[in-house]
């Protein structure tokens, strides 16, 4: 078994992409269909909130991506800033339009919930607002990468804007929890008994989150080798100009 | 073989079908320019080496 570092190699990385990208791919959309079918037609009504409970299938596992692609990125950003290790810094800027589509999936869907159970599509409310500031990162964050030339620099400027943005993620997770007010109810999935919701719910809702992490990876490996190769062509490209 | 959403049908399946449009566009986005950045890759490479 040899070292998580040998993977920052291209070559390595772009070639265990090749091996793992199908088999993910595969199981991701096999967790996805069996967990939306199972949530969406084999799930009872809840007795407050009717059938918008088949909702949480989409919007829980989407906001637990939104707020944890966040943190990988934080943690191959700290990568590029300590190592420099170029495959670490086309990972997270290949996460990030993952994050976003999750982060808007959360935001939309939770609208579409809030509609009927709350009155109203919007609110700022604590976790809602941290999860809208979220997405805003997300969308400085792909728009720094794409303002810069100098890919280093680029790399440099999205990592230390990673470190600011986790502040919001975090926010996003334990809004609920730091400031007891507004309308989002705490978390849906818990340890305690009490607070979790019922096992004929959460079941499905495992599977679905199963498929958005395995999408996730998968999605991420794909994104990561097309930067690599995007890379690649862009550098033989200048040395053939220079040549 | 359609459960009965009474009266959410509209908010449930808008839920789904914007999520799982969204889903598919990420998808098939990521897959054309990995294919886009391969074909250039090979372009490059096949240009130097030809």
């Amino acid at each position: 078994m040899g070292s998580i570092w040998e993977y920052a190699n291209p070559v390595k990385f772009s070639r265990t992409a090749g091996v793992v990208l199908p088999w993910v791919s595969v199981f991701a959309t096999v967790a996805l269909i069996v967990g939306l079918v199972w949530g969406f037609f084999f799930t009872p009504d809840d007795y407050r909130q009717g059938s918008t409970v088949k909702i949480i299938y989409l919007h829980v596992p989407a906001a637990l991506m939104a707020i944890n692609v966040w943190f990988m990125m934080l943690v191959t950003s700290l990568v590029w800033l300590v190592r420099r290790h170029h495959v670490s810094a086309l990972a997270a800027k290949g996460a990030a339009p993952v994050g976003i589509v999750m982060t808007l999936i959360a935001l939309v869907t939770g609208a579409i919930w809030g509609q009927p159970m709350w009155g109203t599509w919007w609110a700022w409310d604590p976790r809602l607002t941290s999860f809208l500031i979220l997405f805003l990162f997300y969308l400085g964050y792909m728009a720094l990468w794409e303002a810069i030339d100098n890919p280093d620099t680029a790399a440099d400027l999205t990592a230390v804007l990673c470190i600011v943005g986790s502040v919001f993620a975090v926010l996003s997770r334990y809004a609920v929890n730091f400031w007891n007010q507004g309308l989002h109810q705490g978390a849906s999935l818990s340890l305690d008994k009490e607070e979790n919701v019922a096992d004929v719910f959460s079941t499905p809702l495992y599977v679905c989150i199963a498929g958005f992490v395995l999408l996730f990876i998968a999605l991420v490996f794909l994104r990561t080798r097309t930067e690599i190769h995007k890379r690649r062509a862009k550098a033989l490209l200048a040395r053939e100009r220079l040549g | 073989m359609m459960p009965d959403l009474g009266k959410y049908a509209d908010t449930v399946l808008s839920a789904y079908a914007v999520s799982i449009l969204l889903l598919i566009a990420l998808v098939w986005w990521s897959i054309v320019a990995a294919r886009k950045a391969r074909r250039e890759l090979d372009k490059v490479e096949g240009h130097r080496n030809g």
